[in-house]
């Protein structure tokens, strides 16, 4: 998610109209504001989710598969990775630690809500857990650190609101998806769609130049190793970008002190 | 094509490992600091694991039987124009896909 422009405050609860009215509100309110909030992510997350369907439908898998998908991982990014080389016929291992590769940002998600939400309780914090998205996250937090006087009820309502939002109709769209993929043509080139959809995701992540040399690297890497048994090139370059955008960052932060 | 017992292990296993991540803090680590190095790589991860998985896929096409693609090639590079330009991945994606399909039409 890309930062919000404006510096947001921090801990010091802001006396204006908008946080008075969100402290107001009873849990049922901030269920339903946390839905009014998420509607405008829906324009993206129905397309793509409609996408997975079809294009794991074309990688061969069949209905109950890209639902198992959707609803058991529940996470767009790994679940294209694993269908890409599911196709490839890459090792079922290898298949589960790049989608997991792919999903380990969302322990720094787990780690920055714990502030807002560690006193939750145990079965409250393990429903989180399971509908902690990219989109999820990006509007909780936000809303938290926006209102930091909202009570544990008020936040976990807001969060529950944004869940029901993103993830029901990812679930649905998936279905939509792979029902509607059955009646493509074989002559049209979705082979192409998998391709497609990850640059689209790739692009918006390239913001310094740490993530430019991660992705420089890694694609480095992956094109010099692309003759290794399938997925085996991706595990060894995939860890080379990463260091690359690390060691990056470390430098321009050193080059600023 | 993998059989379907390993699309179900799959499935299953990624599932159980991408809910520990998410649980992982909230549930069980509570509010332990991480090492600063370990955010710094976890912050890479999508922009490394998500491009080196791609770029064979661009350069040798599967449907091409690896043979590079001019069409393949320029939707790939318009996808990554409007994405880096707009920062949409819907608006990317139509950008991609226009290209793909006007070219196949276009190109013999």
């Amino acid at each position: 998610m890309s930062p919000s422009p404006e510096p947001r405050p921090r801990k010091q609860a802001p006396h204006d109209a908008a946080s008075a009215r969100a402290l107001a509100r009873s849990p049922r309110q901030a269920f339903w504001h946390g839905i009014v909030q998420s509607l405008p992510f829906l324009i993206v997350i129905v397309p793509f989710a409609i996408l997975f369907g079809v294009v794991a439908l074309e990688a061969g898998m069949d209905v109950a598969q890209v639902m198992g998908f959707s609803v058991l991982v529940l996470a767009g990014a790994s679940q294209f990775t694993a269908v890409q080389l599911l196709s490839d016929n890459a090792p079922v291992i290898i298949v589960i630690l790049s989608g997991l590769a792919v999903n380990l940002r969302m322990a720094m998600y787990s780690a920055s809500l714990v502030p807002w939400l560690g006193k939750a309780t145990k079965a409250q914090r393990a429903g989180l857990a399971y509908v902690l998205i990219d989109q999820t996250y990006a509007l909780a937090i936000q809303h938290y650190e926006r209102h930091p006087g909202l009570s544990m009820q008020q936040r976990l309502a807001y969060f529950a609101g944004t869940a029901v939002v993103l993830c029901v109709p990812w679930m649905i769209g998936s279905w939509l998806g792979a029902t509607i993929g059955q009646a493509i043509p074989e002559e049209i080139a979705l082979d192409f769609a998998m391709p497609i959809t990850f640059i689209a995701m790739i692009a918006p992540m390239l913001r310094t130049a740490a993530h430019l040399a991660a992705c420089f690297v890694a694609v480095l890497a992956a094109l010099l190793l692309a003759g290794l048994p399938s997925g085996l090139g991706l595990l060894i370059a995939a860890p080379l970008g990463m260091a690359a955008g690390a060691l990056v960052e470390t430098l321009t932060e050193r080059s600023r002190a | 094509m993998t059989s379907d017992q390993e699309i179900w292990a799959v499935i299953v296993l990624l599932g159980i490992g991408t809910y520990l991540i998410r649980w992982s803090f909230l549930g069980a680590l509570g509010g332990r600091v991480m090492a600063g190095w370990v955010l710094r790589l976890l912050r890479y991860t999508p922009v490394a694991v998500l491009p080196a998985l791609v770029a064979p896929l661009v350069v040798w096409p599967a449907a091409t039987e690896g043979q590079p693609d001019p069409a393949r090639m320029a939707a790939a590079l318009a996808t990554l124009g409007v994405g880096v330009l707009t920062r949409n991945v819907m608006l990317a994606i139509l950008a991609g896909g226009v290209t793909l399909f006007g070219l196949l039409y276009i190109l013999p």
